[in-house]
Order: C-alpha cells, then structure tokens, then sequence
C-alpha cells in the first residue's frame, strides 16, 4: 500500500516534469501564435492591442513573403526527390555489393552529417562562385540535396539490417529481371525506410537556414526571409504564416499518426 | 557460369552507386580540399583570394580576441549539451518507459515544435524574455522586481537558445537507447534491494552511454557553428566560431581566413568524433 502511494507520486511527478519540458518545447510557438492575432501596428510588434485577423489578411497581400516561402517548398519538394532517388540507389547498391572503396563512401556520407553546417555552406559557395553555377534555385537546390542524400541513405540502411536477400534471389529464379526484381519486391521492402528518409529530408530541407545563407544569391528561403525581418522586428504576418504552417503539419501529423483513421476505417467497415 | 554472373554485377552496381559517388566528389569532397588549399592562400587589395603559399591566416588565428571567442564558443557549447543531457535524460526515460503507452504521441511532440521555423521560435523566445516581453510584466506585476530585468544580448540567452534548438538531438538517441534497456533487469536489481541509484549508475548508465555520447556529439558540435543563434539572442556578446566564418564570408573580406577558421572547426570535429569511436560509439547512430 505504501509503495503503490509512493509510485503515484513517482508518476505524477513524473507528469509534472514532462510537462515542463513540453512547455519549454512549445513556449516560443505559444508566443507567435498569440502575437499572430496582435492587434499592434507599431514596431517592434510586441506589446498587446487586442485580437484580430488583419495579419492573416496582409499576409496574402505580402508577395515576397509568400515567394520566398514558395521557393522553400519547391526547393524542398526537389530535393527531396533527387536525394531520395540517389540516396535509395545508393542504399541498395551499397548493401548488395563489394567493391574497393566503399570506406571512402561511407566517410564521405559522414561527413556532412557530422561536420557544422556552416562548413558545409562555406565550402559549397567557393564551389558554385569557382564555377560559375548561378547562385539563385539551382544552386539551392544542389546544396540541399548534397546534406539530405547521407540522411536519406541511413534511414534505409536501418531497414535493410534485416532484409532478407534470399528473396530477391528466388524473384530472379522464378524469372523476373532485375528492373522487376526491384521494383516489385526491394522497393516495397524497403518503402518504409525510403518514406522516413524522405521525410526527414523534407524536414531538413524546408528549416535550413545555414547552408542556405551562404548559397541563396538573391533567391529568398522563408527561414532567409525571417532571418532578414529579426533586424527590424518580425512584422506579425511572418507570425501568422508560421501559424498556418504549425497548423497544417499539425493536422498531417495527427492525420498519419494517430488511430483516428484506422478507426475511421474499423467503423466504416463494421457498418459495411 | 558463376564469372558470368559475377561479372554482369559491375553494371548495375555502376548503376546504382555512380550518381552517389559523382555527387559526394563534386559537391562534398572538392569544395572541402579546395577550402583546404585557400587556408594557405592570401588575399590581394580587392579581397580577391590569390593563390601563394602562406601560413599567415593560421597565425592570425591565434590573435587573442579570436582566442577568447574559441573559449567562449566551448563555454557556450559545453553549457549547452549539459543542460541539455540534465534535462533530457530524465525526460527520455519517463517518455519511453513510464509513459510508454503513449510514447509515440509523446515522441511526436518532441519533433512537432522542429517544423515550426527554428529561427521564429527564437524570435519567440526573445519575444518572451525582452525588456518589454512577457516574462518581466510577469515578474514587474508580481513585484519581484521593479525594474525591467535584461535577460538577453548575453551568453546565458545564447546557451538557452542553443539548448532550445538541439534539445531534440539530445531526445532521440537517448530516447532510443533508454527504449531498449531490459525491464526485467531494472527490475531484478530493484528487486534485489538496489538502490535506485546503484541501479543508475550499474545498469542504465553503461547501457545507455552510447546514446548519451551521440546525443552529446550532436548538441556539442553544432553548437559551434549556430550563428545565428548568438544573433538573435547574444546580441553580439556571446559570439561563437561561427560568428566568425561567417563574417569572413559575407562578401568583400577575408575568404581564406575564413577558410582557415572552418578547418579549426572540422579538426576539432573529427577529434571528438574520433574520442566517440574511442568510446566505443556507432557512427550509424549519429546520423537518425
């Protein structure tokens, strides 16, 4: 009896503590959702006035706020594609075969995982200023991809630990070529590892701001547009777009996440 | 037969590794030798890099203010990861284990608040603890203090702003390290007359210390590099090494000093993750 009290309150500490640390998490995000609906027309944007929807309204008249954001989801989108193909190849060609080199590869990958990225940005503008690659979308586009193939790979690589091989081997007895062979049983094996990577590529992509100040040119990022707008006060329609943004990962999440649809699904079969 | 088929592998290996390989040289391994040749390379009157041997940014480097920054930037690193290990480790261990049949929901909220703009939410945060901010009505109302307090443009501001951003990195492995511990060896060591704390310290901490030496190596170095971070909320008084690279690149300066720095950055990289492995640390486990 003593000790079922004393875990209750283990547990409930335990609560406590974690809500804390959410609180923590989600305090700034709190903040910019409340001053999304600021009243406040007067710099620094801080002090509240009552609630309104203004911010909401101005942000569809904002058109550079809504380019740059624009440019991150098509930079985003893009190289999540490339890297998610490179990095899928290259997962499934790593695993299968031997070949001299392929510590080097390894070492390679590391590399932008490990190192700041600020060396990585650094490194890539004396490149494309060397040779001439237009700094703008393109090479936006190259700089992200080239930090989201290593994640892209690993992510596969932890589900390929317990891939069976034989597998592929009885495909390719029963008659299927390779093309086949890949593409109707490695792929689908592999599809959860290939959407992980490819969502946490997405994810790095669309919040990068280090490698993206360095290779933007005159091209602005939503993070870049941000980072230019801290100076002089961040005017509250990049608050309200953060709030739609939060808003709709929230609703994919759940979407995916929870059992809400799985249950949908129970239901709609039961009355079926 | 058996050569055949070995052989006929060269080309889809080809296939599939290539653009990989193609793309590691062109975007990672080149640019990074060529910041290793423009190390040693000077710069003439219009700040063009011009290519002549010379160890003169590496002595420069060793001026005293660029010196009390490297200080300053372990200092702010190291504070960081503390806190955020201190923090997290407890935190890690009631998500995956206490909590466990709601810790995938608990999980996701740990990763939610990442899709939110990092530099927004460090807006917010100065937001919260500016002179005029939320926190100092708080305190002005509750009369704790009577003056605005100025909590920013400091580095505690900066070392709370990094552990903010990378508390997430710190979660992840240990969140995954804690989830794989043996319930039923926590449990015969309690069971056994353990004390919570000799079953720490003889059963979670050697079991988990791969997770804690990767969270660590992910908060730590990052931290060194995080710009903007310390602009946001340092102000200028808590600068790190990226500070300064960064202010060698924006155009119309030093490149190959800048250069030089980044090398700094990547040596002290590769030792730590050189004492990781060391320690018997995965690599896989530093990357997801």
């Amino acid at each position: 009896m003593c000790r079922q009290t004393k875990e209750k309150c283990a547990h409930n500490a335990g609560a406590v503590y974690c809500g804390l640390i959410y609180a923590f998490l989600f305090l700034p995000i709190v903040v910019i959702v409340i001053n999304s609906f600021n009243a406040t027309n007067t710099k620094p944007y801080l002090t509240w006035k009552g609630f309104t929807l203004d911010w909401y309204g101005k942000l569809f008249q904002n058109s550079a706020l809504l380019d740059s954001f624009q440019n991150t989801l098509f930079i985003a989108v893009t190289s999540t594609l490339l890297s998610t193909f490179i990095g899928t190849l290259a997962a499934v060609g790593m695993y299968k075969y031997k070949f001299r080199g392929k510590n080097i590869i390894d070492g390679l990958l590391y590399i932008p995982v490990v190192i700041p990225e600020i060396v990585l940005g650094i490194s890539l503008l004396t490149l494309f200023t060397n040779t001439n690659i237009p700094r703008g979308l393109l090479s936006l586009v190259l700089a992200h991809t080239t930090f989201c193939i290593p994640f892209v790979i690993f992510n596969i690589r932890a589900r390929l630990d317990g891939y069976d091989k034989s597998i592929e081997e009885a495909s390719m007895d029963l008659g299927a070529n390779r093309l086949t062979t890949f593409l109707r049983i490695t792929l689908p094996v592999l599809a959860p590892g290939i959407g992980g990577g490819a969502l946490l590529a997405f994810t790095l992509s669309i919040d990068d701001v280090i490698v993206s100040y360095f290779t933007n040119g005159l091209t602005m990022t939503f993070p870049l547009k941000v980072m230019e707008s801290i100076k002089s006060g961040v005017s509250p329609d990049v608050n309200a777009l953060s709030t739609l943004i939060l808003l709709a990962t929230m609703v994919i999440v759940i979407l995916t996440q929870s059992n809400l649809l799985k249950n949908l699904r129970k239901v709609l079969k039961r009355q079926s | 037969m058996i050569k055949q088929r070995f052989r006929s592998n060269a080309g889809p290996a080809l296939v599939m590794i290539g653009p990989v390989v193609l793309w590691l040289a062109f975007f990672v391994a080149i640019p990074l030798i060529y910041v290793l040749v423009m190390s040693f390379c000077g710069i003439d009157k219009n700040y063009n890099v011009i290519f002549r041997f010379t160890m003169g940014n590496y002595r420069r480097m060793f001026d005293i203010d660029y010196v009390e920054i490297y200080g300053q930037s372990i200092l702010i690193a190291f504070f960081s990861t503390v806190i955020c290990l201190v923090l997290g480790y407890p935190f890690s261990f009631l998500i995956a284990r206490t909590f466990r049949s709601k810790k995938t929901i608990l999980y996701m909220m740990v990763i939610i608040p990442f899709w939110t703009n990092s530099l927004i939410r460090l807006y917010g945060w100065r937001t919260f603890l500016g002179t005029n901010g939320l926190l100092n009505k708080l305190l002005l109302t509750l009369h704790i203090t009577s003056e605005p307090v100025q909590f920013l443009f400091n580095r505690s501001a900066t070392i709370l702003g990094m552990a903010y951003v990378l508390f997430p990195f710190m979660v992840l492995p240990l969140y995954t390290a804690i989830e794989k511990l043996d319930q039923a060896q926590l449990e015969a060591s309690a069971d056994l007359g353990a004390h919570f704390r000799s079953t720490f310290l003889h059963i979670m901490l050697p079991q988990t210390a791969s997770g804690i030496f990767s969270g660590c190596i992910m908060v730590f170095i990052p931290c060194l590099g995080y710009f903007f971070v310390s602009d946001i909320l340092g102000g200028g008084n808590a600068d790190v090494i990226g500070n300064l690279i960064q202010r060698q690149f924006q155009s119309g300066n030093n490149w190959p000093l800048g250069a030089a720095l980044s090398i700094i950055l990547i040596v002290i990289t590769l030792l730590l993750v050189k004492l990781y492995q060391k320690c018997g640390g995965d690599m896989q486990s530093l990357g997801v």
